[in-house]
């Protein structure tokens, strides 16, 4: 599949800023098509900025942003159609019924459709893949806050898009729901071959759902890769503990393996009690987290309030 | 088909769930509140005779209500408007594709329609309640047809504008007040010749005095005149000043939209929303 190979989505020294507050430096990278990628940072760090530039939502400060060949600010409909937004519901759309709302919103892709792609989803077959069959006929104020959720997927992507975003779609989900609502997204992937950007601040809901991982951490990417990748690219140091003649020593290295090598060398057998604990994927986003929060308050800028 | 005509298909169905949304249910009940308590004051003054003239004041009142009625589109509109902007509706057609034009559409039609129904609770309860009221002539329906379509477009566009530049739906709910005080001074329950001169200049800025005035001539028997502001119906000041408020609303409205539509995104829905929660909680 050449597809593959094209690029989806690619940015250039993205920059936001509101007065005098930087939320976004500098974020560069690129999406290809059918990559399944997540934006992962803690609260604040312009996840959510990030995305709506994307989106075409906000205009920003600076850089270069091409999504599915365009400048999303220029977007018109035309992009529009080939670009899927799941927005977080609230309480919109409160009288119409499942089905209703979803066959209305199809009908603004009929005119899209291609040889390719038949837009818009049939209704039904996509009541069925979120599993809303059941409650096709109900009030959209009446559904769970699961359901909702799900029909909020449902009419992001009733176009068939090849470009989905979803801006944390699990914030508030209990583990139950948000197991579900994994294999949902992971089901539209496969089904649609669509590709897909997310945010999220959950390092598992990344490693579970992504092909890629983006860190992003004060307005910048500061790691990218595959799950794996990401654990050798960004690991911080190693701790090396060691006792010499009753004396116990800490100290922290890159090269773990090399210094210990050179601690033989030099004391040989006279090191007893020798430990290595390995940095994770895991401990250095926690750090980040960590460094993120000790900080807050200085990187949100007043108008956003909380801007993830 | 062509593009726009799909559009307009797509948002006129948009219209008419929303409108009959609007009228069933729990909805029904608030919707025939305010016709209801307006055709009981016109059913309580049947006998007392509006100004010096033989018109009964009840039948003098209803063509004006029918002129109340469509200035309250305005309202209907700031309202639907402030809160689907707070209520994310229009991020989402935001995000669909010609969605904004068909969420406009849709809201022209679910408005108009509206008012419209509420002409038809005040008219046909009304010509039987009260008396004095004339149907029938032709060129009755011509100028009922010509000020409602003036009146309908002065309004609604007013109201987008106004709707796109609030900040909050309960500063929608405040907007009510001067609107009622407008209802007041532009001679809707009693001839406008009985205020003070001032008084009735401020009423002649705003379309709601010409729409009852314009509602009066198509439906008032020719003698009624003789309460009017130079004992005439003013058809081309209606027509002028209705004109110039629909071109104006018109012109205006677009901009104002557009600015406000590009303003909206996720993170601001979702900080109205915690405000809110903040508020209630």
């Amino acid at each position: 599949m050449t597809r593959h190979q094209q690029i989806a989505l690619r940015i250039d020294g993205l920059r936001m800023r509101y007065g005098t507050a930087e939320i976004l430096t500098d974020v560069t990278f690129q999406m290809r098509h059918g990559e399944i990628t997540a934006l992962l940072g803690p609260n604040g760090a312009g996840k959510t900025t990030t995305i709506e530039v994307l989106e075409g939502f906000r205009q920003p400060s600076g850089g270069q942003i091409e999504v599915l060949g365009t400048d999303p600010a220029q977007g018109g409909s035309q992009w529009r159609a080939r670009v899927g937004v799941v927005l977080q519901s609230w309480r919109d759309h409160a009288r119409w019924r499942v089905r209703e709302l979803l066959a209305h919103q199809g009908r603004y892709y009929t005119r899209y459709a291609t040889d390719l792609i038949e837009r818009p989803w049939d209704v039904d077959d996509l009541l069925e893949v979120v599993g809303l069959t059941d409650h096709a006929d109900q009030q959209v104020r009446l559904l769970s806050g699961g359901q909702r959720r799900r029909l909020d997927v449902a009419i992001g992507v009733v176009g068939r898009p090849e470009l989905l975003f979803l801006d944390e779609p699990t914030a508030g989900f209990d583990p139950e729901a948000r197991r579900e609502f994994h294999d949902l997204v992971l089901r539209l992937a496969a089904e649609g071959d669509t590709t897909v950007l997310l945010t999220t601040h959950d390092l598992n809901e990344a490693e579970k759902l992504a092909d890629r991982i983006l860190i992003l951490d004060r307005g910048r990417i500061v790691a990218d890769g595959t799950p794996s990748e990401l654990a050798r690219q960004i690991v911080g140091d190693d701790l090396v503990r060691w006792t010499h003649n009753g004396q116990r020593y800490v100290r922290s290295t890159t090269d773990s393996t090399s210094f210990i090598f050179q601690l033989f060398q030099q004391y040989g057998d006279a090191i007893t009690d020798l430990e290595i604990q390995r940095s994770s994927l895991e401990d250095t986003y926690l750090h980040l987290v960590r460094q993120a929060e000790a900080g807050a308050g200085t990187t949100t800028s007043p108008e956003l309030g909380e801007v993830a | 088909m062509p593009g726009s005509t799909r559009t307009l298909r797509t948002g006129v169905a948009r219209g008419l769930v929303e409108l009959r949304q609007g009228f069933t249910g729990v909805e029904l009940a608030g919707q025939l509140l305010w016709p209801m308590v307006t055709l009981a004051a016109l059913f309580l003054v049947r006998n007392r005779s509006a100004g010096d003239s033989d018109v009964s004041l009840g039948g003098w009142a209803l063509p004006s209500a029918l002129g109340m009625f469509v200035t309250f589109g305005m309202l209907l509109m700031v309202q639907h408007l402030s809160a689907e902007r707070e209520d994310g509706t229009l991020l989402r057609a935001k995000a669909t594709p010609h969605g904004i034009q068909g969420y406009f559409i849709g809201k022209l039609v679910t408005v108009s329609g509206t008012i419209l129904v509420y002409l038809l609770i005040l008219l046909l309860p009304g010509l039987f309640l009260v008396d004095g009221v004339v149907v029938g002539s032709i060129g009755g329906w011509a100028t009922l047809l010509w000020v409602l379509a003036l009146g309908l477009i002065a309004t609604q566009s007013i109201g987008v504008v106004i709707g796109s530049l609030l900040p909050s739906p309960r500063a929608a709910g405040y907007l009510a007040l001067p609107v009622l005080g407008l209802v007041g001074i532009s001679g809707i329950f009693y001839p406008i010749t009985a205020l003070a001169d001032w008084v009735q200049w401020i009423a002649q800025v705003f379309p709601m005095y010409w729409l009852g005035l314009g509602m009066r001539s198509a439906f008032l028997p020719n003698d009624a005149v003789s309460v009017e502001i130079g004992a005439s119906w003013r058809h081309l000041e209606t027509g002028a000043v209705l004109g110039a408020w629909a071109l104006l609303g018109l012109i205006v409205a677009p901009v104002v939209l557009r600015r406000m539509a590009r303003r909206e995104s996720g993170s601001r829905v979702a900080a109205r929303r915690e405000k809110l929660l903040q508020r209630v909680g």
